[in-house]
């Protein structure tokens, strides 16, 4: 099944056989530093090898690309009017800048002057309104498209001018556009070739094998720091751990194996990084239906469950403890472990006052792959020990996208939940976890149409720590984000935001 | 004999029509719907029926089928619901991979086991026959991916002299880094697959040697390599090869495991990763063309038994009983 990253506002997991991981979050602000460069030499000429899991299925992103058409050609091949840092900064790129009108519905930018299409064509205005309409359009794959709703009209007054007026006010626009590439409008084939303006041109893509970026000569910005860039598709990760063994690949981007970190930690020709996730381990209850329609019992499930030791079982000392929804590179982080801590006899107190003194039992609906089912196996032993009965049924993600996703047909579910900024979902009482609460869809609606990132903030925050208090979901953990690279490559990402790699940074040597 | 393969290729005509009704059939059975593969979590209901009108799985079944079998008479396998490509180019560039990956692992297999198994024939009541018979019993009983991972080990990891898994990307144009690639499975798929041949090229010769014909030519004054030559080789020929045809057949369906082993870009990666998305284009196109290259097999196998024993032809051209 593919992996799409999905729309900001309202970012959202994957369900994906060869599993997003970690790989796919949107970014957003929060910092983390660039994998810093030894600042020697380094040869500009070096072909970098990139190990990857995540295979673009074409290279449409509109055209259902997935998750790997991101990784590979986000800000290497295509650019957007924004980029989106490693550290989760918005920053001009294509856009020149940009003015809000007043009222907060019209937004104007300007064209960087100079840009070239690697087909030779100068980038115009039109080519921004056929790259926004594509994402809009009726057949899009993209799973963006609903953030764009929003988008009332596109005007083009000259070449180097674009103006968008929204239909709503919407702060999370100018994030948005970051995750738009802004291609050719005359090209075509896109499912195959492409025509960017990045740093790198697309060599050669050899399905089921390797893709291949080679230093654009005509880039408008500071070229690529490397002549050649390979990623090559594993379909496993001990695969991929044994060609960044054996010097088939330089760096490996998302670390899925961690049993295997051992020998690269402990090898002086390694280095292993650790990045900031956006990927959220849930324990997610259908909020609509007993006995989780009780907060009572959501907060004593949530209590009786070690999450440390869950953690520690999976990914050994990676990850981190969350305590609820926003992960720390989302500007409207707190730390609120606190909120539902582990605590048997507390648990045991809240069963009694719900009328479940005696426990009960569950069906956990639990995807196929990994972490999953040694997950739902630690829950099932962690809430016997209350004497909630838990029956664990393995579904593959396909039955798990009918049964829960669509008919919301469960009692609780695990799910890994991959992208930034995604809490907003709870302020959607149709989602599929039915989390219904009139105040956190108010404030959720107000954050979108805040007039500055402060009152989005603040609003954020409040709907974090009301979804905390009330346990719509037990959020187990986040993952970590490992990046593995051999010691003489320097100025790799570190956080993966979005499923994004960018490569033009990469030093060798 | 042309009668006999006349009647051989429309046998293949028709085995290959029923395959294509049975493959279609199958995989309609499967719970799930194709559509979902192309979803995320966020797609709205008007994505998901517009998914599912893309691909063609909101069409009823019988609609479906005539589009697939009218694609397969125009030698056309459609396109694949997730990538949206063409089917029949990906399959021909995966069989750059497993076709050559498949011979080669089948001549490494039988220039081993032929001489091996004979061997282990004529010494067959000695240690080294025991040994032999031994040794080949157990490489039956491991399985190719554990081979696979203990050559990686030791050949790649350890040694550092096989690359651990992949293939160039540039494939065949650069013929030595693909050979090179390539050795490691060979090698795994030769030594399984050469294990039981050794078993079977043994009994066959057991046969042969045991034989009143054997027996006769020697007393006739044949040396004993002259009688083996003349009259053993061909007799014991005939059971080796049906079994050849099998294993060949096997190795070429059984490809995925070791290609994913050593990440690589074959048929049967690409067969594992279209039935998980439910790619049903993909999954029906590549077991088509396996269904194909293994009626394929069968027949030039079954020639190359008429050719070498003339009582089997002499029957078929009667209107035998094949």
């Amino acid at each position: 099944m593919r992996t799409k990253s999905v729309p900001l506002l309202g970012g959202a997991l994957l369900v994906s056989l060869s599993l997003a991981l970690t790989a796919c979050g949107s970014g957003s602000g929060g910092g983390s530093k660039d994998a810093s460069g030894s600042s020697g030499s380094y040869d500009k000429n070096a072909t970098i090898g990139i190990g990857s899991l995540y295979e673009p299925q074409n290279l449409d992103n509109t055209g259902g690309g997935g998750q790997g058409v991101t990784e590979a050609l986000n800000g290497n091949v295509y650019e957007g009017l924004f980029r989106l840092t490693d550290t989760g900064k918005v920053e001009n790129l294509l856009a020149k800048d940009y003015k809000v009108g007043p009222d907060g519905l019209t937004y104007t930018f300007t064209l960087r002057k100079g840009v070239k299409f690697h087909s030779g064509k100068t980038l115009t205005s039109a080519d921004v309104k056929y790259s926004i309409e594509k994402v809009m359009a009726e057949d899009s794959q993209s799973a963006r498209k609903s953030s764009f709703d929003v988008v009332k009209s596109i005007a083009t007054p000259d070449a180097d001018t674009v103006e968008v007026t929204l239909s709503a006010k919407s702060i999370s626009f100018v994030y948005n556009l970051s995750y738009i590439w802004i291609i050719n409008a005359d090209a075509k084939n896109l499912k195959t070739s492409e025509d960017g303006t990045g740093p790198y041109r697309l060599d050669k893509w050899t399905r089921g094998s390797a893709l291949s970026l080679a230093r654009f000569p005509g880039y408008w910005g500071t070229p690529a720091t490397n002549q050649k860039v390979v990623f090559h598709y594993y379909k496993d990760a001990t695969a991929l751990n044994n060609a960044l063994i054996t010097n088939a690949v330089d760096v490996v981007t998302s670390e899925q194996s961690p049993d295997a970190l051992d020998q690269f930690e402990n090898n002086p020709n390694y280095k292993v990084n650790d990045g900031n996730s956006t990927t959220k381990l849930l324990l997610a209850f259908n909020d609509r239906v007993k006995p989780f329609n009780d907060v009572k019992v959501r907060k004593a499930v949530t209590s009786a469950i070690d999450n440390k030791k869950l953690l520690q079982s999976v990914w050994g000392d990676h990850g981190t403890l969350i305590g609820s929804m926003v992960p720390p590179t989302d500007p409207w982080y707190e730390d609120l472990t606190k909120v539902n801590p582990y605590d048997v006899a507390l648990a045991k107190k809240e069963l009694a006052e719900a009328g479940y003194a005696k426990g009960f039992g569950f069906t956990l609906d639990t995807p196929n792959y990994d972490p999953h089912p040694t997950a739902a196996t630690f829950i099932k032993s962690e809430l016997a020990k209350v004497g909630i009965d838990v029956k664990i049924n393995i579904i593959t993600p396909d039955e798990w996208y009918t049964k829960v996703y669509k008919n919301h047909d469960f009692s609780a579910t695990l799910q890994e939940h991959v992208n930034d900024r995604d809490i907003v979902w709870y302020g959607n009482p149709d989602f599929y976890w039915g989390y219904d609460n009139k105040q956190v869809t108010a404030w959720v609606k107000q954050a979108e149409e805040s007039d500055t990132t402060e009152r989005q903030t603040a609003l954020l925050k409040k709907v974090n720590t009301k979804i905390a208090e009330d346990a719509a979901s037990d959020w187990l953990y986040l993952y970590p984000q490992i990046v593995v690279a051999g010691s003489k490559l320097s100025g790799y990402p570190l956080n993966g935001l979005n499923s994004q790699f960018y490569a033009y940074g990469i030093k060798k040597g | 004999m042309l009668s006999y393969l006349l009647r051989r290729l429309v046998f293949l005509a028709g085995s290959l029509f029923l395959a294509s009704v049975v493959l279609f059939l199958l995989l309609r059975l499967l719970p799930g719907d194709p559509a979902n593969s192309l979803l995320s979590v966020g797609a709205s209901p008007e994505q998901i029926e517009a998914a599912r009108h893309a691909i063609g799985s909101d069409r009823p079944l019988p609609e479906q089928f005539a589009h697939w079998l009218h694609q397969l008479v125009t030698f056309d396998l459609g396109d694949s619901f997730v990538s949206t490509l063409p089917v029949g180019p990906e399959i021909t560039s995966r069989l750059n991979v497993t076709v050559p990956l498949t011979l080669l692992a089948f001549v490494l297999a039988v220039v081993v086991a032929v001489p091996v198994g004979y061997a282990a024939a004529l010494r067959a009541h000695t240690r080294f026959g025991t040994l032999i018979s031994g040794v080949s019993q157990l490489g039956i009983a491991v399985p190719v991916f554990w081979v696979g991972m203990i050559l990686i080990t030791v050949f790649a990891l350890r040694l550092g002299v096989l690359p651990a898994g992949g293939f160039p990307q540039d494939g065949w144009e650069r013929p030595g880094e693909a050979l090179n690639s390539l050795a490691l499975p060979v090698i795994t798929v030769a030594l399984v697959m050469s294990a039981s041949l050794i078993r079977y090229v043994r009994s066959a010769a057991l046969d042969v040697l045991g034989s009143d014909y054997l027996r006769t030519a020697r007393a006739l004054g044949s040396s004993f390599t002259r009688a083996m030559w003349r009259h053993g080789l061909r007799n014991g020929a005939v059971p080796v090869i049906s079994v050849l045809g099998v294993e060949l057949a096997t190795t070429l369906l059984g490809a995925v495991v070791v290609e994913t082993v050593f990440a690589l870009p074959g048929l049967g990666s690409l067969l594992a990763q279209a039935v998980a998305q439910h790619d049903y284009p993909v999954v029906q196109g590549v077991l088509f063309v396996s269904t194909f290259a293994v009626l394929v097999i069968g027949f030039l196998s079954d020639l190359a038994q008429r050719l070498i024993d003339p009582r089997l032809r002499g029957r078929l051209s009667s209107g035998g009983t094949r």
